[in-house]
């Protein structure tokens, strides 16, 4: 199972999971704010009407949602570009 | 068809289900036509379900294989836009197209945290799981538990919680199947049952994970063209734009004013003071247990006995169904007469503003419930399990996008649904003299989903004399818009693929559980492909009886039971797969541990808090899983490091899944 990491830098290993764990921690961040903050504060985003919507219900009901979309996104195509920066793409 | 998942068919996949699509539309537009010429509402349900439940037994059928990699992963040939969609309809269950609007028609905005939660919950699984489950590349997810934690005790936990979790999520599905075709079909609810039973198997059994794929996917397309139809022409009518995710903001606005008019009104005032004496007489007759219990039976008892051979035979009846209708005993009595009494004492308030937050669960309560489906959604082992039948890792990561996106889709509608059905009822339905209500109203009404009663006897409906259930505001929704009948059977086709749709997956998860994981990997090694083919589709259909035989007995407990699996789900599989993968030198000590601490701690708040009592900062039954899921990773966390560590061997093992080099290839035995 593991003969593929025969070969493989070390440090480059090391450096390819730092930036795995960066941008993880950065997607979670967004999630949390949007999901958690949001919600505490909708309250007080209600006040902000913008096409009828007032923004604490717009976030819950679609704000938030639209972001997990492009955070999902986001982090795909940036790991699947990391894995060819580091090395350690697939095989085609 | 014959060579569904052959090379030739996934060249062509767009081409193929693109032509699927127009061929669908031009089918419910034919229906449309035959309709206009006199089809009846009960051919034209037929027609739906007959030709629907074909396609889909079309494609399980041609998509029979003898391949063990085709069978569980669908020969990991699966285009990450396609898993996508599979994943779609996998996930989205007759309670997310029945009733999730409905919920938030009756929630408002806390309502939303079943939108947050069901869709959060895939950031999750994108980042912590879905792309390193595909990098180790097996098939099923206790596979995973034990090759990382070693032996067949974390592969027997993980195949306890994937059952538990998978098999009453099941019987919902089977549940809804039931309703869906007794309703639409006239059909009886242990016969509805027990064709749409018919339906999953056809799917399932000869293709295992292949077949389900295609299914899913041609079920995710009839499901999304039913689910966004309805509202767009309503907002069409309501506002002249037919684009109800962005018109509904202004309803919202005529929501809120309604509600304060409703709020001043005289007669509406009345409504409520009687609902309030009718909540304190159901007090003092909770009060006055067991004696007031015996005296309405007494009292009931003496009314039949003085009636006289004259009194007509149906008031005779009526007596007699009240005394039936009587709690057993007084325990029974308490917890009737509470839930009555808390539903009267709400409708004796004026209406709480739709749009303001926490006005039905507090702050706190409503944070837990988002928190706790989105892990649960991350930790269902039947989602979980679809990436492993993608080409690559990097298309394990766009597919999650892909699945997000085509939920969210149906997601982002549901609460422009509920608003447009909200707007209907408060504006036009609320101040209509009884006698001319709208004709689906009545409908609805002999089947138990609206129920309306001129209280103050003034021949006039107010909001408190209507309750509508949550099940109705989408099946209702193509009448109240006055949409013809072919929408409304097209909207119970979509309910019931998306029924069928998990309900295959849930059902391949845990006949996977047993053939593979038990009999295969602890059972019997040495088996032959042909013999563990053979045991898994037995066991298929098995487990869909035995689902099919509990959903006939219609517990209610189960809508309950499944917004429990999740937390089960949350509690028991999320923290140990996230260590396993985070976490290198937690351990196969920590891991059991962290399961069963998780699983037990979670189950007992269930159980506890629902009933006997117990209860921890307010926290509801439904989100158990709070103390669940922070006790699983705290546990494994702290026993692995009690405990020697992972031998270099597994530690190479994280190592590898956490990069993508390595992946086992598509169409690799």
């Amino acid at each position: 199972m593991a003969e593929e990491l025969k070969g493989l830098d070390k440090q480059k290993l090391q450096d390819y999971w730092k930036y795995n764990v960066r941008l993880t921690t950065f997607t979670l961040a967004i999630w949390f704010v949007v999901t958690y903050v949001c919600s505490a504060l909708s309250p007080q985003l209600n006040e902000i009407v913008i096409l009828g919507f007032p923004m604490g219900y717009y976030m819950g009901a679609q704000g938030s949602l639209i972001i997990f979309v492009w955070l999902i996104f986001n982090y795909a195509f940036k790991m699947n570009k990391a894995d060819k920066d580091y090395g350690v793409e697939e095989e085609e | 068809m014959a060579s569904v998942g052959g090379k030739s068919f996934l060249d062509n996949l767009g081409k193929i289900y693109a032509i699927y699509t127009l061929g669908f539309i031009f089918f419910v537009i034919a229906l449309g036509i035959g309709e206009q010429m006199g089809m009846s509402n009960a051919a034209i349900g037929y027609t739906y379900m007959g030709i629907t439940i074909g396609l889909y037994a079309v494609i399980g059928i041609s998509s029979r294989t003898a391949k063990a990699s085709e069978y569980y992963v669908a020969g990991r040939s699966v285009p990450a836009l396609f898993n996508g969609m599979a994943t779609g309809s996998d996930w989205m269950s007759a309670a997310s197209f029945i009733g999730m609007a409905g919920t938030i028609f009756g929630l408002g905005y806390d309502g939303l945290a079943y939108i947050m939660g069901w869709t959060g919950g895939y950031v999750l699984l994108a980042v912590f799981l879905g792309p390193y489950l595909r990098k180790f590349g097996q098939f099923t997810i206790p596979d995973f538990l034990g090759a990382r934690f070693g032996g067949h005790a974390a592969r027997t936990v993980g195949i306890i919680a994937a059952i538990t979790a998978s098999f009453t999520y099941l019987i919902a599905q089977v549940t809804g199947v039931g309703i869906i075709m007794s309703r639409f079909l006239g059909l009886d609810f242990t016969v509805g049952v027990f064709v749409g039973l018919l339906g999953i198997l056809v799917c399932s059994m000869l293709g295992g994970m292949k077949a389900v794929t295609w299914t899913q996917v041609a079920q995710y397309i009839i499901l999304i063209i039913a689910y966004l139809i309805p509202p767009t022409v309503m907002s069409y009518k309501t506002t002249g734009v037919p684009v109800s995710e962005i018109m509904y903001g202004q309803i919202l606005q005529k929501i809120d004013a309604k509600e304060k008019q409703i709020n001043a009104d005289a007669k509406e005032a009345e409504v409520r003071e009687l609902w309030k004496q009718a909540a304190a007489k159901l007090d003092a007759d909770i009060k006055g247990l067991p004696s007031s219990l015996d005296a309405k039976k007494a009292d009931l008892t003496a009314k039949i006995a003085a009636l006289t051979p004259e009194t007509p035979a149906a008031e005779k009846e009526k007596l007699e169904k009240e005394l039936k209708g009587l709690p057993k005993d007084a325990e029974e009595a308490k917890e009737k007469w509470t839930a009555a009494k808390t539903a009267a004492a709400g409708k004796s308030k004026p209406i709480k503003p739709y749009i303001e937050p926490f006005a039905r669960l507090d702050m706190k309560n409503m944070l837990a419930l988002t928190f706790c489906l989105m892990v649960g959604t991350a930790g269902l082992p039947h989602i979980l399990m679809r990436y492993y039948t993608v080409p690559s890792v990097k298309d394990a990561r766009i597919s999650c996008g892909w699945s997000l996106f085509f939920i969210f889709l149906l997601y982002f509608t549901a609460p422009a649904y509920a608003a447009f059905a909200r707007d209907t009822v408060l504006s036009n339905i609320v101040g209509l003299p009884i006698a001319s209500l709208p004709a689906w109203m009545a409908n609805w009404a002999k089947v138990g989903l609206v129920s309306f009663k001129d209280i103050n006897g003034d021949g006039i409906l107010q909001f408190y004399e209507l309750t509508i259930m949550p099940d109705a505001i989408v099946l209702a929704m193509p009448e109240m818009a006055g949409l013809p009948y072919v929408i409304s059977g097209l909207v119970a086709a979509g309910g019931l693929a998306a029924a069928l749709s998990t309900a295959d997956g849930l059902l391949l998860t845990i006949s996977n559980a047993l053939s593979h994981d038990l009999y295969y990997k602890m059972i019997n090694p040495n088996a032959s492909i042909l013999k563990r083919l053979t045991v898994s589709r037995i066991l298929l259909v098995i487990t869909a009886i035995v689902s099919a035989w509990v959903a006939t007995f219609k517990l209610t407990i189960i809508v309950e039971l499944v917004a429990w699996a999740f937390s089960i789900a949350a509690a028991s599989f999320f923290p140990a797969l996230v260590m396993g993968i985070w976490d290198k030198r937690s351990n196969k000590a920590g891991a059991l541990a962290g399961m069963w601490v998780g699983f037990l701690s979670c189950v007992i708040y269930m159980v506890g808090s629902r009933f006997y009592g117990l209860d921890i900062w307010g926290i509801r039954t439904i989100s158990s899983g709070l103390f669940g899921i922070p006790l699983g990773f705290i546990v494994c966390y702290v026993v692995s490091r009690m405990t020697a560590p992972p031998s270099q061997e597994l530690q190479d093992f994280v190592e590898s899944v956490r990069i993508p080099k390595g992946a086992a290839q598509a169409h690799e035995d």
